[in-house]
């Protein structure tokens, strides 16, 4: 051990030069963000809650071809369907049933990406909870009911990713 | 002061006309209760200290990691520790099975007592300890010692692995530090002649910079630095507390001996550490800090100085917690005994030397 080494050793150098880190970032301005106060921006392609989404003519515009319950690879969703008459008059293939058991979901996306229709969404929405394992098994009235009730921002959301679709 | 509170107590009860008869009643034991006011006007701050300190520590290492700590019970998160303390004191206490009932909860007493009855000693202002004690440091030396019962009957009662390593872990560690601690001491008692924590005190007030006015120079710190490390160091590693923290490390052995604690049983192990982390930092303060003396001559001395230094190296304490990584448990065996105990072993001859030299500073 060289002279300059023992000095530095002595005088605890390195840890002095730690201490002086520490006490650099104690004055730092800080980074954290208070949640409920404060939140992160999202991105448009946020994948929340899930939602169903109609035409402006209050159609639905699922016509349950079932490509979200064949690639969702946690088989969250489950679809029945029948023919009913559509909001043109038209005779159309429509579902009775669209379910997503939200505790079998693990969020990636592919159903809305399956979509052919751009149906089924995820919004941007994560503060929900049941206070069941029931509460969380969302059906078509409430999926259907999210959608109405947040059409504004999937919108926007879908036309800010627009291009890069 | 006794005086002082007899006179007050005299005329609170006199309003009803009942002081003659109740000083009847009391004088046989009434040294007895004094001595119970002095205990509780000096536990009360000291456990209200404890409490804000593990929220100072909070908010510290929050700052230094560029966080902001807790600030959600009341303003600014002031009532923290006292939330803190309701959800211990609320809690059940486990004892597991196999453990041996009466040692698990009598280790959590042995642990605090030590660390509450070591502060008699203390020295707050002149003439301010409960205890004036000729062998003061020796007093202090043997209680702080007895905490580590309270550790190892914790490790061995819980009977199980990870306490039980924790445990010798701990004595091993505490042995080790005992040994440079008192070293260190043995040569603040060479230089200030006394075994008595005020004389030791007192014996810093004066010298040539005292006289200048600049008594923060006299003190021991700056004769006897690399003993005021060795001190410091030691009682960072005597108390447990990062980086030297291996006895509780939580990624090695989860909680050494408080493992199979809830309740207040573990608070009370949480107390101890840091009433200990206090006792240290008044002690370096009044071992090589002056104590209640004033640094600078035109300002008067008092207990308010000594709760500044003490504050001061409690921060030290939690800045280094908030730096350094945990110490590898041979290291912390080698920096005790390969490192340490050699300086003391040089420093305690060379002050010898110094002070029969013409050069002495400390006549």
């Amino acid at each position: 051990m060289g002279a300059r080494e023992l000095i530095q050793s002595f005088s605890l150098g390195e840890l002095r030069q730690g201490l002086a880190v520490t006490l650099r970032y104690m004055f730092a301005p800080k980074i954290t963000i208070q949640y409920p106060e404060e939140k992160t921006p999202a991105s448009p392609r946020f994948r929340g809650l899930h939602a169903l989404r109609r035409y402006p003519n209050g159609e639905e515009r699922c016509i349950a071809c079932k490509l979200c319950e064949a690639v969702c690879p946690a088989m969250a969703i489950t679809i029945e369907s029948a023919e009913r008459e559509d909001a043109n008059g038209n005779t159309s293939r429509r579902t009775t049933r669209y379910d997503i058991d939200l505790t079998k979901c693990i969020f990636c996306g592919f159903c809305e990406e399956a979509c052919p229709v751009d149906a089924i969404v995820e919004t941007h929405i994560f503060e929900y909870h049941g206070e069941t394992r029931g509460d969380l098994y969302y059906t078509k009235q409430m999926l259907l009911a999210n959608g109405d009730r947040y059409e504004a921002e999937i919108a926007k959301a879908r036309e800010q990713d627009a291009k890069f679709r | 002061m006794e005086a002082l509170v007899l006179q007050l107590f005299q005329s609170f009860w006199n309003i009803f006309g009942l002081w003659d008869v109740l000083w009847g009643v009391i004088q046989p034991v009434w040294p007895l209760i004094w001595v119970v006011i002095k205990i509780v006007v000096l536990l009360i701050p000291l456990m209200l200290g404890v409490a804000y300190l593990t929220f100072w520590e909070r908010k510290i290492i929050g700052w230094m990691q560029v966080r902001i700590g807790p600030n959600r019970v009341g303003p600014w998160g002031l009532l923290q520790p006292i939330a803190d303390g309701m959800k211990l004191f609320f809690k059940e206490i486990v004892i597991p099975t196999k453990a041996d009932g009466a040692l698990f909860l009598l280790a959590p007493v042995l642990a605090i007592a030590p660390a509450l009855a070591a502060w008699s000693v203390v020295p707050f202002f002149e003439g301010g300890a409960l205890a004036n004690l000729d062998a003061g440091v020796l007093y202090l030396l043997a209680i702080t010692s007895v905490g580590v019962y309270g550790i190892i009957i914790a490790g061995w009662a819980s009977n199980s692995k990870y306490p039980f390593l924790g445990a010798m872990r701990s004595a091993a560690q505490m042995v080790s530090y005992e040994v440079s601690m008192g070293m260190a001491l043995i040569v603040v008692l060479m230089v200030s002649h006394s075994l008595n924590l005020s004389d030791i005190v007192r014996a810093q007030g004066h010298g040539r910079f005292a006289e200048m006015g600049l008594g923060v120079l006299s003190w021991n710190w700056i004769p006897l630095f690399p003993m005021f490390l060795v001190y410091l160091i030691s009682g960072v590693a005597e108390t447990n507390r990062a980086p030297f923290d291996v006895v509780e490390g939580e990624s090695e052995i989860v909680a050494g001996h408080m493992v199979e604690y809830s309740g207040m049983a573990f608070a009370m192990f949480f107390l101890a550490e840091y009433a200990n982390m206090i006792l240290v930092s008044a002690m370096v303060a009044i071992f090589f800090l002056g104590g209640w003396l004033s640094p600078v001559g035109f300002l008067p001395d008092g207990i308010w100085w000594l709760l500044g230094k003490a504050a001061l190296m409690l921060f030290l304490f939690l800045w280094l917690r908030a730096t350094f990584p945990r110490y590898r448990y041979d290291q912390i065996m080698r920096l005790g005994w390969k490192v340490f105990v050699p300086l003391c072993l040089v420093w305690i001859p060379f002050i010898g030397v110094w002070m029969m030299s013409p050069f002495n500073i400390w006549k």
